[in-house]
């Protein structure tokens, strides 16, 4: 398709699969436990608007796995580093679930290079006493029905990812989410601590009915992200950029335009 | 041939049809389940019958760690070896193993066993296991860098009993400023090293350079003898001959006076143990990065965990020996020569195998197999029955 093109980087030795597409100002997409194996209709919808840029985590999909590659930490400098490279500038940093969790991430250590943070059901922190699922008991099936409020949108996505070809791939990138999240499970506890530092315009989207990190955890990071926007999506799971994109476009848009009216 | 008797201690008297609507008997099937003052009726029980083990003449007792499971009541192993150390007098007292990632500070291993081989005056024999997949789950410990946590808390441990402490040790996982336990061990260098394992091939080399004994754990036959000649194989290449007390099979053995009757008798309460307190989902057993994609496909594959097994089949294809005292002489000599081992880690209690059953068959196997193969030795090319 020549709607985005998908091409090699190295930064500092480590080969990372990007996919590209769009023009306007930079939005990089930073995927969820699932990878990034393709690009999907949100994308290519963002690419009306923006360079939107989607790199595959070290430790994922077709990216090199670094033997540096611990914990989420080294995900956030990675992409610091990452961003240096590349030179981008007034970056919109979108993280989804675990990627949402490397953007928290990166965000509190240095905004310099961006213009805007969007969590959509972030990991990253722990609220006490809300339930929430064992994604690693439950088969990968189980675990895609599980993401969505309409079982239509899993459907989709199983048929999409689990297929024997991409077996090797959904393990590589299964096992690169339990080094990174098994334990504390799909948390940092000290992150809470230094969310206030984020200075740059924050939405936090989230799904209504997301049992992964129902949606307390929206309401958490707004009240740790100064100034942060949290919109929920009524009959909307995990993966709200896929089951409700028309919702998920028209919130981020909105968002970045009352941005662009502010300043 | 060497028998000790190994011992799960599982919860015997746990709900079957509960497991079953649970998936597991492990992590997720509630302690609400578990009964306190049956609980230790059972501890009591099956501590008296490896006694018993001891004065019937078996050449060592087996303990071994699990967690939140009604699979075996034995989270912290050496609770139980303290409590034979004394009792247990002249068989060797084994704990296979203790799972070395589970824990954060390691250095309490080497403690734990220099002071159960000093209690027992040399007795001791250490294992050191990685746990199954299920541990993982239950104790919160990374699956990704048990295979490099294992590595590293082994050779800090063997260091701890060989070198003169205190030394500094710097590991990626594991650091310490003063390593100096006391005691020391009481056998030298240290107590013998035994690696039980399902047929790693990584763990089988590993255990071979070490001139480790390495234990397979339940497998037909046929894939025991095929892991045994990788042991020697490997052992080659590190270039030495192994012995075959270095290859010990973990097996289930039941004697009656007939087969028929020894089936008969067996046949609840070993499916109790395969089909029930053994199942678990596959994500339960091999979380991620426990083991190498290969390997894991290669289980996921043979969906070895949703298998209803029967006794006949377990029985057929030598994960188990059950028959009259003549059938089980029989097939152990024959499987002492198709696989090479030397020692025979025999659970005489299995699933819910009740006190006075379990009695019966410790003894039946002590009079009537012991005396026939204690002197016997591996016959035969192992390696060509292998191939």
């Amino acid at each position: 398709m020549a709607d985005h093109t998908t091409t090699t980087v190295a930064v500092r030795g480590c080969n990372i699969k990007l996919m590209r597409g769009g023009s306007g100002p930079p939005l990089l997409f930073l995927h969820g436990a699932s990878g990034a194996a393709s690009w999907l209709p949100f994308m290519q919808a963002l690419a009306a608007r923006f360079d939107v840029i989607v790199p595959q985590h070290p430790g994922f999909d077709e990216s090199d796995t670094p033997d540096w590659l611990d914990t989420i930490h080294d995900l956030a400098y990675f992409y610091l580093d990452f961003l240096d490279q590349l030179d981008l500038k007034h970056v919109h940093l979108v993280g989804a679930s675990l990627g949402g969790w490397i953007a928290a991430e990166l965000a509190v250590r240095n905004t310099q290079r961006l213009a805007s943070l969007t969590l959509i059901d972030a990991a990253g922190i722990h609220v006490p006493g809300v339930k929430q699922l064992d994604l690693f008991l439950g088969s990968d099936e189980q675990r895609i029905r599980d993401f969505f409020y309409d079982q239509k949108c899993a459907d989709e996505m199983i048929a999409r990812l689990i297929r024997p070809e991409l077996e090797d791939t959904n393990m590589k990138n299964r096992i690169a989410t339990a080094k990174l999240a098994w334990q504390p499970r799909l948390f940092d506890p000290h992150l809470h601590k230094w969310l206030h530092r984020i200075d740059v315009p924050t939405l936090i989207v989230w799904g209504a009915n997301d049992r992964v990190f129902p949606e307390e955890y929206a309401y958490a990071y707004q009240r740790l992200i100064p100034g942060a926007k949290a919109i929920v999506i009524p009959e909307c799971g995990h993966i709200p950029q896929v089951e409700k994109s028309a919702v998920f476009l028209s919130e981020l848009t909105a968002f970045i335009d009352s941005m662009r009216k502010a300043a | 041939m060497k028998f000790f008797n190994f011992h799960l201690m599982p919860y015997r008297h746990a709900d079957l049809d509960a497991i079953e609507q649970n998936g597991s008997a492990w992590v997720t099937y509630s302690n609400r389940h578990y009964d306190p003052a049956k609980g230790a009726e059972l501890y009591h029980e099956y501590l008296d019958q490896m006694e018993l083990a001891d004065k019937l003449g078996f050449d060592g007792v087996c303990l071994n760690e699990h967690h939140q499971t009604a699979y075996g009541m034995m989270p912290i192993p050496g609770v139980l070896a303290g409590a034979l150390a004394r009792s247990v007098k002249r068989a060797k007292l084994a704990i296979l193993g203790r799972a070395l990632p589970l824990l954060n500070n390691p250095l309490m291993v080497a403690e734990e066993y220099a002071m159960l081989d000093n209690l027992t005056r040399g007795r001791f024999i250490a294992g050191f296991v990685r746990g199954i997949g299920a541990e993982y789950h239950a104790m919160g410990i990374n699956p990704v860098t048990s295979q490099e946590r294992y590595a590293e808390a082994h050779d800090l441990i063997v260091r701890a009993w060989t070198e003169p402490g205190p030394f500094a040790y710097e590991g990626r996982h594991y650091h310490f400023n003063y390593v100096n336990p006391w005691p020391r061990p009481y056998q030298t260098p240290h107590p013998p090293i035994w690696i039980p394992s399902q047929g790693s091939s990584s763990t089988i080399k590993w255990a071979a350079q070490r001139r480790y004994t390495y234990a397979q754990t339940l497998s037909p036959i046929a894939v025991v003898a095929r892991f045994f000649q990788m042991y020697r194989d490997e052992a080659e290449k590190t270039g030495y001959t192994p012995s075959p007390d270095q290859l010990a099979w973990s097996n289930t053995i039941y004697v009656a006076e007939t087969d028929e009757k020894a089936m008969r008798e067996a046949r609840p309460h070993l499916e109790a143990l395969v089909n029930r307190f053994l199942k678990m989902p596959v994500e339960m057993l091999l979380p991620p990065g426990y083991s190498n994609i290969e390997s894991m496909k290669r289980v996921r594959a043979a969906k070895v965990t949703g298998k209803v097994t029967s006794v006949e089949e377990l029985n057929k294809t030598g994960v188990v020996i059950v028959g009259s005292p003549n059938t089980v002489r029989e097939k152990l000599a024959e499987y002492q020569d198709l696989a090479g081992f030397n020692t025979s880690l025999t659970k005489t209690q299995f699933g819910t195998l009740p006190d006075d059953m379990t009695r019966a068959n410790m003894t039946a196997i002590a009079e009537e197999i012991l005396p026939h193969l204690r002197n016997r030795l591996p016959q035969g090319k192992q390696q060509a029955a292998a191939e």
